[in-house]
This record gives C-alpha cells, sequence and structure tokens, in this order.
C-alpha cells in the first residue's frame, strides 16, 4: 500500500506537486493519471525518497522509504528506463542492483527470463532498442520480488505486442497482491490496465476511486431527445432537469434515459428519438483536465469553428 | 541486506563492468612506465638515476587516476544510475562510503604496481645504477606511492561529488593539477609561498619528487616534513570527499 | 548561411558555452589583476605577465567547450537529426567548427583585451600598452589561438565521441604531454620544438625571456607558427570529417 498525506514539492518558484493525498491500495492496479507536467514523476520520486517533499509525508506498507531495511524487496521501481550506464550489460546492470540489497546473481537469471532478455544479457545497454532498455527497467523492478511496485510511463516506445505484454504481467502481479501503482499520460491505456485510478494536473488531485466509477461518472453526458410536441416536454422536464433545446431536439441533463421516456409518456409527447450521448473516455478525461494542462495546445481550426 | 559487504561488491561490478576503467587502468600504467623507462635510457647528467628520479613520470598515472575516480562518480549522475543507486540504498551515505572504498582500492594497487613498476624498469635499463632502496625517503618514494593515490582516488571521488557533472569535473581537476598549481608559482612575491601549500605539490613532497621539477623555482624551504605533508594531503582529499558525501546526501537526487 | 544559423542557435540555446565563456573571462582576467595587484609597487608589470593566465587556462576552457558542443550532440543523438538535415554531414561539422571558432575567438578578444585594460588601471604608471607587433600578437592574437583550438577541439570531439573521453585527451595532451615530452634526455627537445600547442605559445609571446612560464623553443616566426598551428588544427578537422562520413551516425 502507498499511502500520500498532503505531499508538497516545490522547485524553486514552481510548485510541482500540492498536498496531495491518495491512496494506492494492494491487490489492485491503480492508475496514476494526469498530462505531462502534472507533477506524476515527482510523486514518484518522492515516494522512492529521491526527492525531499516540503510538506506532507508518504508511507509505503506504513513506512517512510527511507526506513526501509531492504528497500528493493519492499518497493521495485522503473522510473525512467533510461537510467543505466550505456557502456555496461544488461547482466552487469541488473548484478550491481542486486547486489546492494544482497539479491542473488540466480535472481538476476529469473528476471531476465521474466522479461526475454537472457540471450541479450551480455550486450552492452547502448546496443538494446527502447523496448528492451524498458524490459530491463522492469526486470531491475522485479529483482528484490517487492510487494509493491512502481512504473512511470511503462508502455512508451513498446510496440503493441509489448503493451500488451505489460498489461499482463501488471495484472498478475496485482492478483499476486502486491500494489501496482502505473503512470500514465494516456487515459484509454489506463482503462484497460487499472482498477483503481488517481487523476492530477498541476500538481493537485483531481480525481481518486475506482477507474468503474470514473467511467460511469463522467461517460454520460445527457440525453438527446427529439419530439414534435415542444411544448409538452418543455413542461414536462421543467424543474426536474437541465436542458438546452434547438429545432426540437433536447440535450438533457441530470435524468437518465429511461426516467425522461415515462416523463414524456406521461406528458403526452411523441418522441422519435431518445438516445443518450456517450462521450468518450478520453474526452472526459480531457474535460476534467482541461485546466490542468501546464501547456495547452492552441485550439486547431476545425475545433475553433 | 544493505551490509557493507554487499554494497562493496556492488560498487566492485559497477566499477568493473564498463570499458573506461581498463582505458584508465592501461593509461594510468603506460604512460609512467614508458616515459620513466625513456628517462632513464636517455638520461645524462640532467636527470641522475637515482631512486626518487625513478618516480618523476608518476604524476601521470596519478592524473588519470585522478580522472578515472572522476569518471567512476559523475558519470554516475550523468547516466540515472546514482539514483538507482539511492533507491536501492536509501541512507545514500554507506553507498558512498563503498564507492571510495573500491576506488580508493583500486587506486591503491595502482600506486603500487606503479610506483614499483616504475623502479623496477628503471632498473632493468639502467643496471648500473645504485637503485637500491636503502634509506626511509627512498622507500617513501617508490611505496609511498600507494598512499598518494589512494587520496587522489578519494580526492577524485569527492570532486566529482560536489559538482557531479563529467565535463565540469573533468576540467576542474585537470585545469587544478595541471595547470593552476603550477601558474600559481608566477605571482609575484607571495606565489612561491601559495605554491608550497598546494595539495598536488604536498604529495609531490612527500614522495621526494617535487626537487625536479622545482628546484628551478628556488622556493623557499619547505614549510613541513615529508610526512607532514602527506597528512596535509590527506586531510584535503578527506574535506572535499567529505564535503561531497555532505551535499549529496541532503541534494534531491 | 543556413548552416551557420543552425549551428549558432544550436550553440547558444544550452548553457554550457555561457558557463565556460563566463569562466574563460572570469580566469583571464582574474588572474591578471591577482598578478597585477601582487606585483610590488616598484617592480614593473610587463604586459605579458597580464596576459599568460589567459593562454594557459583559457585555451583549456575553451576547448571543454568546443569539445561538448560537438560530444554533446553525440550524447543526446540530435547528431542524428543534423546529419538527416545535411546527409553530406561535412557542411554541418564545418559550419559548426566554424561557429565554435569564431565566438573562440570573441572570447580570446574580450578576455586579452579585458586582461589589458585592468592591468593597465591598476597600474598607471608602468608603461603598460600596445608598443611593438610582439605586443600586439600577445593580445590581439589571443583571439585567433583560441579559435584554432577549437577548431581542434570540434575534431577530436567528432572523432571521440564522448565527452570524457575527448576532454580527458585533450587536456591531459594540452596540460601535461607537451611539457614532459620536454623532459625527456636528448630527444625530447627536438620533438617539443614541432608540439602544436608549444608552437602555438611561440606566435603569442615570442622567444624572449619575460615573466610567467618558460618561453617556446620553437624555431619557426611568430607567423609561420600560427599557420603551423592553424595547420595542424585544419588536418584534425580533415581526417574528423573524413571519418564522420564514414561513420554510421
Amino acid at each position: 500500500m502507498i499511502e500520500a498525506n498532503a505531499l508538497t514539492k516545490r522547485y524553486g518558484a514552481t510548485t510541482a506537486v500540492s498536498e496531495l493525498t491518495f491512496t494506492a491500495r494492494s491487490g489492485r492496479v491503480t492508475g496514476f493519471l494526469g498530462p505531462n507536467g502534472a507533477g506524476k514523476s515527482t510523486t514518484m520520486r518522492l515516494i522512492l525518497g529521491l526527492d525531499r517533499p516540503d510538506a506532507g509525508t508518504v508511507l509505503v506498507d506504513g513506512v517512510p522509504y527511507r526506513q526501509l531495511k531492504d528497500p528493493l524487496r519492499t518497493v521495485g521501481a522503473m522510473l525512467d528506463a533510461t537510467w543505466r550506464h550505456p557502456g555496461r550489460s544488461g547482466r552487469d546492470h541488473l548484478r550491481w542492483l542486486a547486489a546492494t540489497n544482497g539479491i542473488p546473481d540466480k535472481r538476476v537469471e529469473e528476471v531476465l527470463a521474466l522479461v526475454g532478455l537472457t540471450s541479450v544479457g551480455n550486450t552492452r545497454v547502448l546496443q538494446y532498442s527502447l523496448g528492451m532498455q524498458q524490459r530491463l527497467g522492469i526486470a531491475a523492478a522485479m529483482l528484490g520480488d517487492p510487494r509493491v511496485l512502481l512504473f512511470d510511463e511503462p508502455v512508451n516506445g513498446l510496440d503493441p505486442e509489448g503493451m500488451a505484454w505489460i498489461r499482463q504481467l501488471l495484472h498478475s502481479l496485482a492478483a499476486e497482491g502486491r500494489t501496482v501503482f502505473v503512470s500514465s499520460h494516456l487515459l484509454p491505456e489506463m482503462a484497460q490496465t487499472a482498477q483503481d485510478l488517481v487523476v492530477i494536473g498541476r500538481g493537485r488531485l483531481i480525481y481518486q476511486g475506482t477507474m468503474a466509477d470514473f467511467v460511469a461518472r463522467t461517460s454520460e453526458h445527457g440525453v438527446r431527445v427529439r419530439t414534435p410536441h415542444t411544448d409538452q416536454l418543455r413542461t414536462a422536464l421543467a424543474g426536474q432537469a437541465e436542458f438546452t433545446e434547438a429545432d426540437g431536439v433536447f440535450v438533457v441533463s441530470g435524468l437518465d434515459s429511461d426516467r425522461i421516456g415515462q416523463l414524456a409518456f406521461d406528458a403526452g409527447a411523441t418522441l422519435h428519438e431518445l438516445s443518450p450521448i456517450t462521450g468518450s473516455l478520453e474526452q472526459a478525461y480531457l474535460d476534467l483536465t482541461r485546466d490542468a494542462v501546464e501547456f495547452p495546445a492552441a485550439p486547431s481550426p476545425e475545433a475553433a469553428q | 541486506m544493505t551490509t557493507p559487504t554487499n554494497l562493496l561488491r556492488a560498487e566492485r561490478i559497477k566499477l568493473f563492468s564498463t570499458r573506461a576503467l581498463w582505458w584508465c587502468l592501461a593509461i594510468a600504467l603506460v604512460a609512467p612506465l614508458a616515459f620513466t623507462a625513456l628517462f632513464f635510457a636517455l638520461a645524462g647528467p640532467e636527470i641522475p638515476p637515482t631512486v626518487g628520479n625513478t618516480q618523476l613520470a608518476s604524476g601521470n598515472g596519478r592524473t588519470v587516476l585522478l580522472v578515472l575516480a572522476v569518471l567512476a562518480t559523475a558519470s554516475e549522475f550523468n547516466w540515472g544510475t546514482m539514483r538507482l543507486t539511492f533507491q536501492a540504498v536509501p541512507s545514500r551515505v554507506p553507498a558512498l562510503l563503498a564507492k571510495v572504498v573500491v576506488v580508493g582500492a583500486v587506486g591503491t594497487v595502482l600506486g603500487l604496481v606503479v610506483g614499483f613498476g616504475s623502479w623496477g624498469l628503471a632498473a632493468l635499463v639502467q643496471p648500473d645504477a645504485d637503485l637500491a632502496l636503502q634509506s626511509a625517503a627512498d622507500w617513501r618514494s617508490v611505496l609511498g606511492q600507494s598512499l598518494v593515490f589512494l587520496f587522489t582516488a578519494v580526492a577524485g571521488v569527492g570532486v566529482a561529488l560536489l559538482l557531479r557533472s563529467v565535463a565540469f569535473a573533468l576540467t576542474v581537476v585537470l585545469v587544478w593539477t595541471q595547470v593552476l598549481e603550477g601558474v600559481l608559482v608566477f605571482i609575484p612575491g607571495v606565489g612561491r609561498h601559495i605554491y608550497q601549500w598546494m595539495p598536488f605539490h604536498a604529495a609531490d613532497e612527500f614522495v621526494g619528487a617535487a626537487g625536479f621539477a622545482t628546484g628551478p623555482l628556488q622556493l623557499p624551504s619547505a614549510p613541513l616534513g615529508p610526512w607532514g605533508y602527506l597528512g596535509y594531503f590527506a586531510a584535503i582529499t578527506v574535506a572535499l570527499f567529505v564535503a561531497g558525501v555532505l551535499v549529496t546526501a541532503r541534494r534531491d537526487a | 548561411m543556413n548552416l551557420l544559423a543552425v549551428e549558432r542557435i544550436k550553440l547558444f540555446s544550452t548553457r554550457s558555452p555561457w558557463w565556460c565563456a563566463l569562466i574563460t573571462l572570469a580566469l583571464t582576467i582574474g588572474f591578471a589583476a591577482i598578478i597585477a595587484g601582487a606585483t610590488p609597487s616598484d617592480a614593473q608589470l610587463t604586459l605579458s605577465a597580464t596576459q599568460f593566465g589567459g593562454s594557459q587556462f583559457g585555451i583549456a576552457v575553451v576547448m571543454v567547450l568546443a569539445a561538448l558542443a560537438v560530444t554533446t550532440e553525440y550524447r543526446f543523438n540530435t547528431i542524428r537529426t543534423t546529419f538527416q538535415a545535411v546527409p553530406h554531414r561535412s557542411p554541418a561539422l564545418i559550419a559548426k567548427a566554424v561557429v565554435v571558432a569564431l565566438v573562440a575567438l570573441v572570447i580570446g578578444e574580450i578576455a586579452a583585451f579585458g586582461a589589458l585594460g585592468l592591468g593597465m588601471l591598476m597600474r598607471p604608471n608602468d608603461n603598460l600598452g600596445l608598443h611593438t607587433a610582439q605586443d600586439w600578437m600577445n593580445v590581439a592574437g589571443l583571439g585567433p589561438v583560441f579559435a584554432i583550438s577549437a577548431v581542434l577541439a570540434v575534431a577530436l570531439g567528432v572523432l571521440i565521441r564522448h565527452s570524457a573521453g575527448a576532454i580527458a585527451l585533450l587536456l591531459i595532451y594540452y596540460l601535461a604531454v607537451e611539457e614532459l615530452v620536454q623532459i625527456i634526455p636528448k630527444v625530447g627537445h627536438h620533438i617539443h620544438e614541432w608540439l602544436p600547442f608549444n608552437v602555438a605559445n611561440k606566435f603569442l609571446r615570442g622567444s624572449a625571456m619575460v615573466d610567467g612560464p618558460a618561453p617556446s623553443d620553437s624555431p619557426l616566426s611568430p607567423g609561420w607558427a600560427l599557420a603551423y598551428f592553424a595547420g595542424i588544427a585544419i588536418v584534425f578537422l580533415l581526417v574528423a570529417l573524413g571519418v564522420a562520413k564514414k561513420r554510421d551516425a
């Protein structure tokens, strides 16, 4: 379990993370979502004790990271797959890291096999592809067979096959009862991977809950209703729900389609159309974080029209 | 467990698994030995064949060792492996101590090989010269290299921890050892006195290699004896390392 | 022109050139100030004493700047983008060498005249000034020497591609090897006469015995000395261009 409590981190004048409180439960894959520059990597560094928070605490299985006896056996993390010396072989990279926590070389071979790098273990890392480096980073995180795993953007640079492989790995790790905390700036990817969700923007918490709740809460934007009996429907909806009306088309929010259908029937309004508008998950996420994007793109010409 | 043995093993694997180490060691060994051989093969009256003069070129090996120590430390910041190290050893200080012990040990062994290698090679090239190790000064010249190299390695690790950039740290240590100390002599009046307190000049005084290079400079008499100079040199290098550790332990990684 | 602009933008959009330039100026002018301050009032401060800090420290730092301008491109793979845009490669590398050399030239002139100016300010009665041709070369010549050193460093950066390796090699050679060759008995002196930085020193300071490090023992005249130094840099640059063309980026 990871518990962040009112975490705040400033770099000079910029506040990277501000009073961030969240929990990542064991046995679940928790997605850590936010636009680029939202403070995800900073939060990860704070969890691992690499940076010191200006205020607040973060505990891993109830203990601050810096007080862990054998950190690699408790927390495995891949913050940046490029944290390696390019002139060292993948096997040697894992060997030194394992040695720090007294993890036997046998385990190095196991994790190499787990990520499918055994055959290139003695190759210098500078010859690895981006995907292979990513796998090496994951192998390093798995070295201590830890109960808590942190991955920062693990699917970056992977092909679709590699993405599916990671997704499956994360699920099986969580199924074994481990805490899996994965960051991403892409919601569709998260939607397939995460069970719980922590969404941040500009260093502040925007949402915490289950993925299912998030989808339910944000995906239904309203119901589109078309009727020739606009007066009857208008009267029936008045006071019951918010709605907009144009050319006999109502967009109703705050009521589900069952209820609207019943109201229309009671009011004697014939309906030609009654359809829930399900915005894409991506749209919901964009709506949620719109105000929290650090460097918003200028609207494209089509969008502006 | 992050026991000392485990941390030393980790640092040993790190150091010996890149090519930079082998390049540096090869150069650190070949350069001084080759120069010594040349000196003694071609020496005229300007370089008398004494035990002290067998160590004239050892400073080159020392400089390359300094480069090695800087690289072994600063490149970890450059490539991000220092962050992985701190992930594995969150209290940081033990990992940095393990590094300085491993790099220092390599330096000590290199110093022994360079010291005795230069002396042995000189004796081979000039079999008639009397190069037997008799006086305490003779032993200090040859065996003392191991101590000088040890503390040189400590200084390199310390400077790299303080500066964290390979380019910056290399420039500083090379400009310092190769120019700054020597150029200070030319400051009118005080220059010669300042020079006598320069750390690598102090190291040279300890092994008795300072005489040839600085004789023409008409230095005032040395303020410290050889062992005093060693202590002074050691104190500076250890202070650099301690400062580096304190800064690194507190800074965001 | 376009390529020069590209290289100029690349160079000045990172921080290390600014740092290197600042450090060069601080070391050169600062050392001149220390020497001027420490010279007893009954002694004369010589022109060459205000300048040798520049040639000693300055060249080292400028070469670091020049080498980094290349090696950081390899480190961050921007060299591939550069070579994609300029498939013949040589024009891009030449443009880089030209831009870096120009920057080095400017740093050298500011450093040299800054050091002289400060010396004149601090010692108004020492008759410091540009009286002879050698005086001119000693001061105004620092810029060209910096520029040629920078080209040498760019070439080495292309050949070695790693910051650490290039910097270590350049500085150890420049700061230590030439000096050391000199003390090899019998032959050392003859080799030393033809080593590039010793020859460059001949251009800057002539052969007169003055305050500071020993004068150059190069037999060339100052003009030829500069040409020889430039020639060596150009040969290195050509070799580097040839290698870069053949090599996978």
